[in-house]
């Protein structure tokens, strides 16, 4: 199991938090319901103590372990420094305005790209988006720190880019629209809609 | 009684504030008040939940300065005029009422609801006015950002935000003084001892001998639980007001030097390093005050209800501890997507360390279900009710909150949607103010000498809207995220219309339930009462329950 992109991991996300979610609420409707009663209810499966700990240190612990497995961009994220990009842009923040390399940046499917991004005065978020608005990636741009994202696309697709972080009520408007195409994959899944 | 005579004497006339006591008085204003802020912060969310759908809506007018001014403010209202009001005013009757000792100080107490009270109202005029719009994370240097805010806005919302300190720092001091005071029960006891029971290492110390087949440390701990939780929460609520108040400062520095027309070179704050600074002690919030307050508040509430001892205490004791050392290093969640931050920090802090939330909050969940169904059959009463719909809150939001803390998660949600509904509204609605009405339904008959609740129907209304309207709107922000929606970007194309429509109605429902709970309160004290409050009270006694020789 690997989810190549945000759709693929969001929508497995939705489904398990929504089962997750209809499930806690139903333990509690059911303890409530049960604890006005006189008969004794019997439980459908009885949990030791000890049991539910391990459950919550294993559900805490293991996401992490799950997710580094199965999403390639954690372990490339984490190791970003060693990885050689196929193609370094450098973007300048300033004034609530990116000035990029060039009008539009055209990839390749499957090559990695080093996004290095430099703030001239506030913190500022670099955010790629599908054209139905779902998220690609993001990172935050703090002004004076080195602010690099690794990033293999998987899919064709022509991506917009906004600022994913609040600069003051000037910075709503930060946004560059077409910035990223990307081409030759086989998958067209970036140009597909999310949930909506 | 006619709706005339209930509206001005409350119902069946049955309260009268003369015979409250000071201590009485003075939490039963600080929850007004905290009730009314929560009014003004439910009718600002609404606000903004009509500009998420039209943003040329009144008053937004389609004005991205007033729609972040109401960001920027609503957190400010909705948790230190509100919540911290209403927890706030809540310990410090419960204090003197578990430890049968007399509050330090009721003069003290008062001052505290009136500084939040009023940096609340300073803070927000500052917004009001100025349209000040830093957002309550305040990242630097943006709050001394003269060429988008005016200085005179800055200086005036910090000073609102370190009144609300400087009262937060009274409260603790209140707090502190009474519990180590040494008369009543404690009257033998050492600081030590105290200090002890307080960071509940008696409990720790009592589960190590039972391991070891050796008598307890102590059978008889010197404080009760919910005092160990709320002494705890307090250590965690000192460290925040200090890095609020610290930040408070440097903001403040630098926009005097711009009035005073010296331009100082904000690149000499390093911005990632206050960022770490600044959510480590905002994260003693959210991750340290509300988690182990909620967590006392449902150990208090289940033996209330149930009338019975703790199930497991020396465990929620230890836990209460262990929670302490959590809460200091798990602020790094909130730097995910910084890439200068040390991918070790991320790793330990942000992800490992935070993951025993999961732990300790599952913990206290665990003790307080197994309380209560240990005394069945119980009474569904509108305590138990609030109870379980807070027991689900954050039930809910804790793991889309751990969710999220992950280094996959974090790069496609960071900033979402998600993280302010489906974690932060249903955490902070569902989950803390459902625990809190639960505690205002057991205090009522304590805080208002026995007064009559005007309608039930009304109360279960209530319950049923902000329940329902709560979660819905959480869950409906939340999906919204997942679909790429930012928190702090106003959409002009409606983009996300499908989802801020159901959300905008679950929040009208949030909005409706005050309204019925804030009418039922009034219908049951009445307005003269309601006046009466505030008034000075002939009974000076500081505490509850105890005679006033013993206190």
């Amino acid at each position: 199991m690997t989810f190549l992109n945000s759709l693929e991991l969001l929508a497995f996300h939705n489904v398990a938090y929504s089962i997750y979610s209809a499930l806690i609420i139903a333990v509690i409707a059911w303890f409530g319901y049960n604890l006005t009663r006189t008969e004794v209810a019997k439980p459908l499966v009885r949990i030791p103590f000890y049991g539910f700990i391990a459950f919550l240190v294993v559900a805490g612990v293991g996401h992490h372990i799950f997710t580094y497995n199965v999403v390639p961009w954690v372990a490339e994220d984490i190791m970003r420094s060693q990885i050689k990009p196929d193609k370094t842009y450098k973007v300048v923040v300033a004034q609530h305005k990116f000035q990029l390399p060039s009008e539009k940046l055209v990839l390749n499917c499957g090559e990695k790209v080093l996004f290095d991004v430099e703030s001239k005065d506030l913190v500022y978020g670099f955010g790629l988006f599908r054209k139905n608005k779902t998220m690609v990636t993001q990172m935050q741009v703090n002004p004076g720190s080195k602010n690099t994202l690794l990033w293999t696309f998987h899919d064709d697709g022509v991506f917009d880019l906004m600022s994913t972080e609040y600069s003051g009520p000037r910075g709503n408007n930060m946004i560059v629209k077409d910035i990223i195409e990307v081409r030759d994959c086989k998958d067209k899944i970036a140009m597909n809609g999310g949930s909506k | 009684m006619s709706f005339m005579s209930d509206l001005i004497h409350g119902a069946d006339n049955k309260f009268d504030h003369t015979s409250l006591n000071a201590l009485q008085k003075v939490t039963l204003r600080a929850v007004v008040v905290a009730f009314l802020f929560y009014g003004l912060a439910a009718v600002e969310g609404m606000i903004m939940r009509m500009a998420s759908i039209t943003p040329s809506i009144p008053p937004v007018n389609g004005s991205v300065d007033h729609y972040f001014a109401i960001m920027t403010v609503h957190p400010i209202v909705g948790i230190f005029g509100s919540t911290y009001q209403l927890v706030f005013g809540a310990f410090l009757f419960l204090i003197p009422f578990l430890t049968k000792k007399p509050l330090y100080s009721i003069k003290l107490a008062n001052a505290v609801w009136l500084l939040i009270t009023i940096g609340t109202i300073t803070s927000w005029l500052a917004s009001f006015i100025y349209n000040y719009a830093p957002l309550y994370t305040l990242y630097w240097p943006l709050p001394a950002d003269t060429t988008q805010f005016k200085a005179i806005g800055g200086v005036m919302f910090i000073v609102g935000v370190a009144l609300i300190m400087v009262g937060t720092l009274g409260f603790i001091y209140n707090v502190y003084a009474t519990v180590f005071s040494k008369i009543g029960v404690h009257k033998d006891k050492t600081t030590k001892e105290l200090l002890i029971s307080g960071f509940g290492i008696d409990g720790m110390l009592n589960l190590y001998r039972k391991l070891t087949g050796r008598q307890p440390y102590s059978k008889e701990p010197a404080l009760s639980l919910p005092v160990v939780a709320i002494f705890r929460g307090t250590v965690d609520t000192f460290l925040d007001a200090l890095v609020i108040l610290s930040a408070g400062v440097l903001v403040l520095v630098f926009l005097l030097a711009d009035m005073g027309g010296i331009k100082l070179d904000v690149a000499s704050v390093d911005a990632l390093l206050y960022k770490n600074w600044f959510w480590w002690g905002l994260d003693l919030v959210a991750d340290g005050l509300v988690l182990i307050y909620v967590a006392g508040a449902w150990y208090l509430l289940a033996t209330l209800i149930t009338g019975q001892k703790l199930f497991m205490e020396n465990v929620a004791r230890a836990a209460l501890m262990l929670e302490l050392l959590v809460s200091w290093m798990v602020w790094s969640h909130h730097l995910l997507a910084d890439q200068g931050q040390p991918e070790m920090m991320k790793l330990i802090s942000g992800e490992m360390v935070t993951a025993f939330e999961l732990l300790t909050q599952g913990l206290a969940l665990f003790i307080t279900l197994v309380t209560l169904w240990k005394a069945r059959p119980l009474k569904m009463t509108m305590e138990l009710k609030y109870l379980l719909g807070g027991l689900i809150g954050f039930g809910l939001a804790v793991p889309a909150g751990i969710i999220q803390a992950d280094m996959a998660m974090n790069r496609v949600l960071h900033n979402t949607q998600w993280i302010i509904g489906a974690h932060v509204h249903i955490a902070i609605i569902v989950g803390l103010y459902m625990t809190l009405y639960s505690v205002v339904y057991v205090l009522w008959p304590l805080v208002t000498n026995n007064a009559k609740l005007w309608s039930s129907k009304l109360a279960n209304a209530h319950f049923w809207l902000h329940l329902v309207g709560g979660i819905g709107m959480g869950a409906f922000m939340g999906m919204a995220g997942l679909d790429g929606m930012l928190r702090r970007h106003l959409y002009f194309d409606g983009e996300y219309n499908y989802y801020m429509i159901l959300a905008g109605i679950c929040g009208g429902m949030l909005l409706l339930a005050w309204l019925l709970f804030l009418f039922n309160v009034i219908m049951s004290v009445g307005l003269k009462g309601l006046i009466g409050i505030f008034l000075p009270s002939h009974n000076k006694e500081a505490s509850y329950g105890i005679e006033p020789s013993k206190a």
